[in-house]
């Protein structure tokens, strides 16, 4: 993975050249270990700035909305999948876009790797197994498989769906995982112990709406949370207030969120709001049989109608 | 809406106000004591008595801020908390005014005033960055024209002991922002851990009466703890690795800054959230919003923020920063360019780093200040 | 230490229906308390924010004059939560207004003689109607140069205070020019056109002793400025009321914030030669 960039480069530089693309979208260095800022490239030259590595875990699709250039841009399985749904609901046009699909081998977790540490991570060096972090005074190795973002380590798309073009051979797609194990376990929970769950989950939350704004099927013009004509909640840090919006903002999604873990990843607070995305993807998964963003053939099963419809509160 | 959320507590306003003359003079002769570890719970025990403690704590994976229980200690060993301690004066929800709509009541539709508790508080722990803040903040809301009854009541009644920070950040660069890891602007109490304990520096006539209140009382000569505090120091401020030039912010043009041919690709990753300003100290704005409940309802104020389109959309639907670009422009703009220029005593920021570790894209104000700082030298090329 | 955010108690006392298209109310407050009333001593062109409570706040230009006695005037336009709310309620109901907010016209300067002319264009002309007032009042008439207004709206059914604009038209210490966009009224005896072209026409020579004030829709002002510039006016003595998004109405809460100015507190009236060094975020 980390020998993608040049490929990337080589594949942008050809879109700039003939004249395919206006820009390309990827990733630049970060100025933080383990952090890397989405980079919109205007020219060939800008291309150097990218980089391809471990901490690309946000979901570029997300900066594609209503935009009306002719655009470039590197996606990886789960980015891949949300260019299938923007096309789908008419967020950008499949025509506008020159995939350039990378396989993923899974984004690095970069709070498990803060958290296992005992100081401030200072230096990382990513190799293709491995993660060597350095502070100042230690110096760690981890597998890169046991620091995985949590949705990566339960993946089942790591390779673009969707492209014009890969950057490499595919990557061997994981087998045997249970996506569910999570939501199993609250779902076995009691309605007392769900909510004290939900209250523990959603207790730091400061509204800063990282997770929906990093979310690309979150480009609603305005948010529900925001609507004043009629105002649906409360603007302040009530509880209910909080959990009405993250639950109602994983409804918006079902059918729809691929898991791509951005929403997490974003949090400045680190909630794992996945477990709500989750259980409405295992729905959608038992009652439809259905994964966001595999066709542009099929319509998602929340946007469909059919007459004989099993459930009867719909008709 | 939960009643404990804004629950009306009725104390300790007249003795914030009496407390107010006694502000903002230094002591010339500063009481310094050192504190053996063993005697450091009898003192807060002791502190407890008198006032609300607030403290860094561990909450599940992060430090933060919050009122002590009966046995419980702060946790000093953290690097800063992840939430600023701005929400100890400037809660992030917090009542205004209380009303009824029930026309059988005399003063209905009409605003009544929120008793809340402005009895004595502590702070403790919390970094020289973040009590700097306070001060920078404090212009805002205590102004020659009008003052902001409940930041500056709650103010007030806050005594600030400050630990110096001997183990920075790698994203801090409060020395490039007027602080400095032993800075003892904006506290009443400086605190020092040595090799045994700590020692306690009052700064402030409210940090003298908060060390006679612990009974901490092993007292040294000013001389003595400066020949322990200054080695440390020094060695603190040379860990600070972060440099940021803002020199020539004040000379620029405004206009030439907003002008500047950055901002495109400094706000292209942004995906305005509200992660920047909510962890920031220095970030004050707020919303006014009136919630009612059947009739009873409460005028409260919530932490609002500038990358919110919402922000400054007008009832008719134009919004003069509607713009993702206009809006990371105005943030940056407001802490580097107008701040300077309105008050003419460096930026709105302290560099406490935590945008730089919140942002969700790595949006860097390290990197922007120092575009903003030569804006003739910027090309498009801002992520260079 | 007195709340700034707490405010003063009023009664709704009259209620009248502006214009043609119901969108335009006036409403006439009377203080609850009348020590309120001298705590809200006002000069034209400032805010205040009118307070429904349970719904919230907005910042309304004051539209009575500070010569006017034992009550206080805004004409409110129906958009949002707070207005369409407002436009509701009933004579008798109580509600709250905070303020005086703002700075003002510039009185001081303008009080030394200097000429004005008034250009309003649509509903902002609620600050307008105050200075008018304000200006004729006979103790306050001497101190003003020539007076020229020029007020425009889509038609005459979409004019503020039409009452009170013909009586003003009838006065000979001051020039009014009223303009529609069009009308099919045979009736009509005022001008048709859109407020740049009356402009053009009507307005008085600069000099540096005469002063613009302009309230209008921005289409309005966009095409008006260049016609002052063409005329000579200099952008120190244009002066324009500006409106944005505002919460606290006292330079606290960020809203409004331009540049380093506050539009409520800075403002919201500023001098073109001002406006020129800020960023256009308004």
């Amino acid at each position: 993975m980390l020998g993608y960039i040049d490929k990337i480069r080589e594949i942008g530089e050809r879109l700039f050249t003939d004249g395919k693309v206006d820009v390309v979208i990827g990733f630049a260095k970060g100025s933080m270990p383990m952090m890397n800022e989405p980079m919109m490239a205007r020219s060939s030259g800008d291309l150097q700035k990218m980089v391809w590595d471990g901490n690309c875990g946000i979901n570029l699709a997300n900066y594609l909305t209503n935009r009306k250039e002719k655009i470039g841009i590197v996606a990886k399985g789960c980015d891949s999948r949300n260019i299938v749904t923007h096309i789908i609901e008419n967020k950008i046009k499949r025509d506008q876009l020159y995939i350039i699909g990378v396989p993923c081998k899974g984004m690095i977790d970069r709070r498990a790797i803060s958290k296992a540490v005992p100081g401030e991570v200072t230096e990382v060096i990513e190799t293709r197994d491995s993660i060597r972090v350095k502070g100042r005074d230690f110096d760690e190795t981890f597998d890169r498989g046991d620091v995985l973002q949590k949705n990566c380590a339960v993946c089942l798309h790591r390779n673009p769906v969707i492209y014009d073009e890969l950057v490499a051979d595919p990557v061997v797609e994981q087998t045997g995982i249970d996506r569910y194990e999570d939501v199993r376990k609250i779902d076995s929970l009691s309605t007392e112990e769900k909510w004290r769950f939900f209250d523990d989950l959603l207790s730091p939350c400061v509204r800063c709406y990282a997770c929906r704004n990093a979310c690309p099927l979150c480009y609603c013009p305005t948010c529900f949370v925001d609507e004043s004509k009629p105002q649906w909640v409360g603007k302040g840090i009530d509880d209910i207030d909080i959990k009405t919006f993250h639950f109602l903002r994983a409804y918006h999604c079902a059918g729809r969120c691929t898991d791509c873990g951005s929403c997490e990843r974003s949090c400045p607070v680190g909630i794992n709001m996945r477990v709500l995305t989750k259980k409405l993807e295992m729905d959608c998964k038992d009652l439809f049989d259905w994964e966001a963003g595999l066709t542009l053939d099929k319509r998602p099963p929340l946007d469909t109608y059919r007459p004989d419809d099993p459930n009867n509160f719909i008709k | 809406m939960t009643d404990a959320r804004h629950a009306v507590r009725k104390t300790g306003r007249h003795q914030a106000k009496a407390n107010r003359q006694l502000l903002y003079k230094r002591v010339e002769s500063m009481k310094v004591v050192k504190i053996d570890k063993k005697k450091w719970d009898q003192g807060l025990a002791a502190l407890k008595g008198v006032y609300r403690i607030f403290s860094p704590v561990k909450m599940k994976d992060a430090f933060e801020f919050k009122a002590l229980e009966e046995n419980e200690n702060p946790d000093l060993g953290g690097l800063n908390t992840r939430l600023s301690a701005k929400g100890l004066i400037y809660p992030q929800t917090e009542a205004m005014f209380t009303y009824t709509l029930d026309e059988s009541r005399e003063d209905h539709h009409i605003m009544s005033p929120v008793e809340t508790d402005y009895s004595p508080r502590a702070v403790i722990g919390l970094r020289p960055c973040d009590a700097d803040a306070f001060l920078l903040v404090q212009r805002n809301f205590d102004t020659p024209q009008y003052k902001d009854p409940y930041w500056i009541d709650a103010y007030e009644a806050t005594t600030i002991v400050g630990l110096a920070c001997e183990n920075p950040c790698s994203t801090c660069f409060c020395t490039s922002a007027g602080s400095g890891p032993f800075n003892e602007t904006g506290l009443d109490v400086l605190m020092v851990e040595t090799k045994d304990g700590y020692i306690l520096k009052s700064v402030t006539p409210k940090g003298e009466s908060l060390i006679a209140a612990s009974g901490w009382n092993d007292e040294i000569s000013p001389e003595e703890a400066q020949k322990q505090i200054e080695p440390l120091k020094t060695a603190a401020e040379q860990k600070i690795s972060s440099v940021v030039e803002t020199d020539q912010l004040k000379n620029k043009d405004a206009m030439t800054i907003y002008n500047a041919p950055f901002w495109d690709d400094v706000a292209f990753a942004c995906i305005n959230c509200g992660t920047c300003t909510f962890v920031c100290p220095t970030c004050w704005c707020f919303d006014i919003q009136d919630e009612t409940h059947k009739t009873e309802g409460v005028r409260m104020r919530n932490w609002d923020s500038c990358m919110f389109p919402l922000f400054t959309l007008h009832g008719s639907g134009h919004n003069p920063r509607g713009e993702k670009v206009q809006r990371v422009r105005q943030r940056f703009m407001h802490k580097l360019k107008y701040y300077v220029d309105k008050y003419n005593d460096g930026i709105q920021c302290v560099g406490c780093g935590r945008c730089v570790r919140a942002c969700p894209v790595n949006i860097d104000i390290r990197k922007v200040c120092s575009l903003m700082n030569q804006p003739e030298n910027a090309t498009c090329a801002a992520q260079s | 230490m007195q709340n700034p955010y707490l405010p003063y108690p009023v009664r709704i006392d009259e209620i009248i229906t502006e214009t043609e298209d119901k969108n335009l109310k006036t409403f006439k407050f009377v203080f609850l308390n009348k020590e309120d009333e001298e705590k809200f001593a006002y000069r034209s062109g400032q805010f205040a924010e009118l307070s429904v409570t349970g719904k919230g706040e907005i910042p309304i230009g004051i539209a009575s004059s500070p010569t006017e006695k034992g009550f206080v005037k805004f004409t409110v336009n129906k958009v949002g939560l707070v207005s369409t709310f407002l436009h509701n309620m009933k004579v008798g109901d109580i509600m709250g207004i905070r303020g005086p907010l703002g700075n003002s016209y510039p009185w001081e300067m303008l009080e030394k003689g200097k000429n004005v002319v008034i250009i309003g264009g649509g509903f902002a002309f609620t600050t307008l109607r105050s200075s008018i007032v304000y200006m004729l009042d006979p103790t306050n008439r001497p101190k003003f140069g020539d007076i020229h207004v020029i007020y425009g709206a889509r038609s005459p059914g979409m004019l503020l205070y039409r009452d009170e604009l013909a009586k003003w038209e009838a006065r000979s210490d001051i020039n009014v020019h009223i303009t529609v966009d069009g009308t099919d009224d045979p009736g009509w005896k005022y001008n048709v056109g859109f407020v740049p072209a009356i402009t053009e026409k009507k307005a008085p020579p600069a000099d540096e002793n005469t002063y613009a004030i302009i309230c209008g829709p921005p289409v309005m002002i966009k095409f008006t400025q260049p016609v002052l510039d063409k005329q000579g006016y200099g952008h120190h003595n244009i002066i324009m009321s500006l409106e944005n998004r505002m919460k606290c109405g006292i330079g606290i809460c960020g809203h409004c914030n331009v540049g380093k100015e506050f539009v409520c507190k800075d403002g919201p009236v500023f001098t073109l030669a001002q406006l020129n060094r800020m960023p256009r975020e308004y």
